[in-house]
C-alpha cells in the first residue's frame, strides 16, 4: 500500500468515525460538535478528489456555518434533553439500521458498476470557458454555463430567510434578532472582534475575485464575509440589523435582482434568456457576482441570526 | 482499492448513517444532523462521479461540482429554516419533540354529558 493509499484509508476510517459519532453520541451538543469535525474532515476528502472549489464551500458552510448554527441550538435546547424519551425500541432500531444498511449497500454495488469510461461533461464546457472569459472551470459552470441554477439558488437563499423571519411573532416584526448576543466580560471575543474584520474583509473579497480563475468564487467568499459579520455581532460590537431595514432588504435581492436584469438584457442582446454577449461575457459575470456576493453574506449571516425576538429598531 | 471507489464506498455508508439517524431518534435536532449527514453523503458520491469524468486540465467534471456547491448552500437554507421552526416549538410549547401530547382517552370523552 502507498502512503497516499494509506492516508486516504485513514482519512475515511476517519471521517466515518466521526460520522457514526455523531449518530450515537448520547447528548445532542456531543453529536453537533462530532457533526463539526467531521465537516473538517469531508473537506480533506474533497481536496483528494480534486474539488478545491467543493473542500471551500464545505469547510466554509458545510462545516462552519451550519456547526454555528447546530451548536447554537443545541446549547438552547439542552434544558429538553432530560425529558426526551428514549426512542423507538431495540426491533424497530434493527429494522431501520437494516433497511438503512441495505440502501448503503444498493448505492456501493451502484458504485461499484459505474460504466468505464465515465461519461463526462468535462471536454464540452473546456471547449466553451474561453468564450466566458472566465479560468475556473467550475465558476465558469456556476456562472455562464449553468447560471440558471445559481440564480434559483439564490431565489432559495432569500425564500429560507423569508421563511425564518416569518417565524417571528407579530409584536417582533420588523425589530431585531438578538439571540446572538453573547455580552462576554471576560473573554478573547471582543478582541477577536476587533481583530479579525479587516483580514475577514480582505479574505472574503480576495476569495471571490480569485475564483474566477483560481478555486474559490462567490459562494465561499460570502461566507467568509457573513462569518465575520456574526463575530462582530456576536461580541455585541454592533447591533444586528433591523429586519424591517429598507436598505437591509435591498441588499438582500440585490443579488437575485441583477442576475434577473443581466438575464433579461440577454435576451434582447444575445438571443436567449441568461445567455452573454461573448465579448461582454467577462464584466457581466462579474456584475452579477458583486451584487452577489452582497446577497450571499447578508442572507447567511442572517439566516444564523434568526428571527427578530426584539421590538427594539422596528417602525 | 482506488482513490475513487474508496471514497465512492464512504459516500454510500454516509448516506444510510444519515437516513439512519432521521430515523431513530426522536429529538428533531439529531434528525437534522442526520439529514445533513445523508445529504454530503450524496454530494460525495456526486464528488466521486466527478473526479471519474477528470479530463486534460480538469481534475474533474466541473459540472457535478458545481451543482454540489449549489447543493450545499440549499442545504444551509434548509437546515436553517429547520432549526427556525424547532426554537419556535420550543418557545410555543416547552418542549423539543415530535411526539404528538398523548391522544385525549376516548372512554373520558364519552362520559361527559
Amino acid at each position: 500500500m502507498t502512503l497516499t493509499a494509506a492516508l486516504e484509508t485513514a482519512l475515511a476510517v476517519l471521517v466515518l468515525g466521526a460520522a457514526t459519532w455523531a449518530v450515537v453520541a448520547r447528548a445532542a451538543f456531543a453529536a453537533t460538535v462530532g457533526f463539526v469535525s467531521y465537516g473538517l474532515l469531508l473537506a480533506l476528502v474533497w481536496v483528494q478528489l480534486a474539488a478545491i472549489d467543493v473542500a471551500l464551500t464545505e469547510v466554509a458552510i458545510g462545516s462552519g456555518l451550519t456547526g454555528v448554527l447546530l451548536l447554537s441550538v443545541s446549547a438552547r435546547l439542552s434544558v429538553t434533553e432530560a425529558a426526551t424519551s428514549a426512542g423507538p425500541g431495540l426491533a424497530l432500531r434493527l429494522l431501520a439500521a437494516l433497511g438503512c444498511a441495505a440502501i448503503s449497500a444498493a448505492l456501493a454495488v451502484a458504485i461499484l458498476t459505474l460504466p468505464d469510461p465515465t461519461p463526462s461533461l468535462a471536454p464540452e464546457v473546456m471547449a466553451a470557458l474561453p468564450a466566458t472569459g472566465v479560468g475556473n472551470p467550475v465558476t465558469g459552470v456556476l456562472m455562464a454555463f449553468r447560471g440558471f441554477d445559481t440564480l434559483l439558488e439564490k431565489i432559495v437563499l432569500v425564500l429560507a430567510l423569508i421563511g425564518v423571519w416569518s417565524l417571528a411573532p407579530d409584536r417582533y416584526w420588523g425589530g431585531r434578532p438578538t439571540s446572538l448576543y453573547m455580552r462576554p466580560r471576560d473573554s478573547v471575543l471582543p478582541f477577536f472582534a476587533r481583530t479579525l474584520p479587516p483580514l475577514g474583509v480582505l479574505l472574503g473579497l480576495h476569495l471571490m475575485w480569485v475564483g474566477a480563475d483560481a478555486p474559490g468564487g462567490a459562494f465561499p467568499g460570502g461566507t467568509v464575509l457573513a462569518a465575520t459579520w456574526l463575530i462582530v455581532m456576536m461580541a455585541s460590537l454592533r447591533h444586528t440589523p433591523a429586519i424591517g431595514s429598507s436598505w437591509l432588504r435591498l441588499g438582500i435581492i440585490s443579488g437575485p435582482a441583477v442576475f434577473l436584469v443581466v438575464g433579461a438584457a440577454g435576451l434582447l442582446v444575445a438571443g436567449a434568456f441568461l445567455a452573454y454577449p461573448v465579448d461582454y461575457a467577462k464584466p457581466l459575470i462579474i456584475l452579477i457576482e458583486v451584487p452577489m456576493l452582497l446577497t450571499i453574506a447578508l442572507v447567511l449571516g442572517l439566516l444564523v441570526a434568526g428571527p427578530p425576538d426584539s421590538a427594539e429598531g422596528g417602525s | 482499492m482506488t482513490t475513487v471507489t474508496l471514497f465512492g464506498l464512504c459516500g454510500a455508508i454516509l448516506v444510510g448513517l444519515g437516513l439512519y439517524s432521521t430515523l431513530i431518534h426522536p429529538q428533531p435536532l439529531r434528525k437534522l444532523i442526520g439529514f445533513n449527514l445523508l445529504g454530503s453523503g450524496i454530494f460525495l458520491i456526486f464528488g466521486v462521479i466527478a473526479r471519474r469524468g477528470a479530463w486534460s486540465g480538469v481534475g474533474g467534471d466541473p459540472v457535478p461540482q458545481a451543482l454540489v456547491i449549489t447543493g450545499i448552500v440549499v442545504a444551509f437554507a434548509g437546515t436553517a429554516l429547520a432549526a427556525g421552526l424547532l426554537l419556535r416549538l420550543f418557545e410555543e410549547t416547552g418542549t423539543a419533540t415530535l411526539e404528538s401530547p398523548r391522544a385525549v382517552d376516548p372512554a373520558s370523552d364519552r362520559s361527559e354529558p
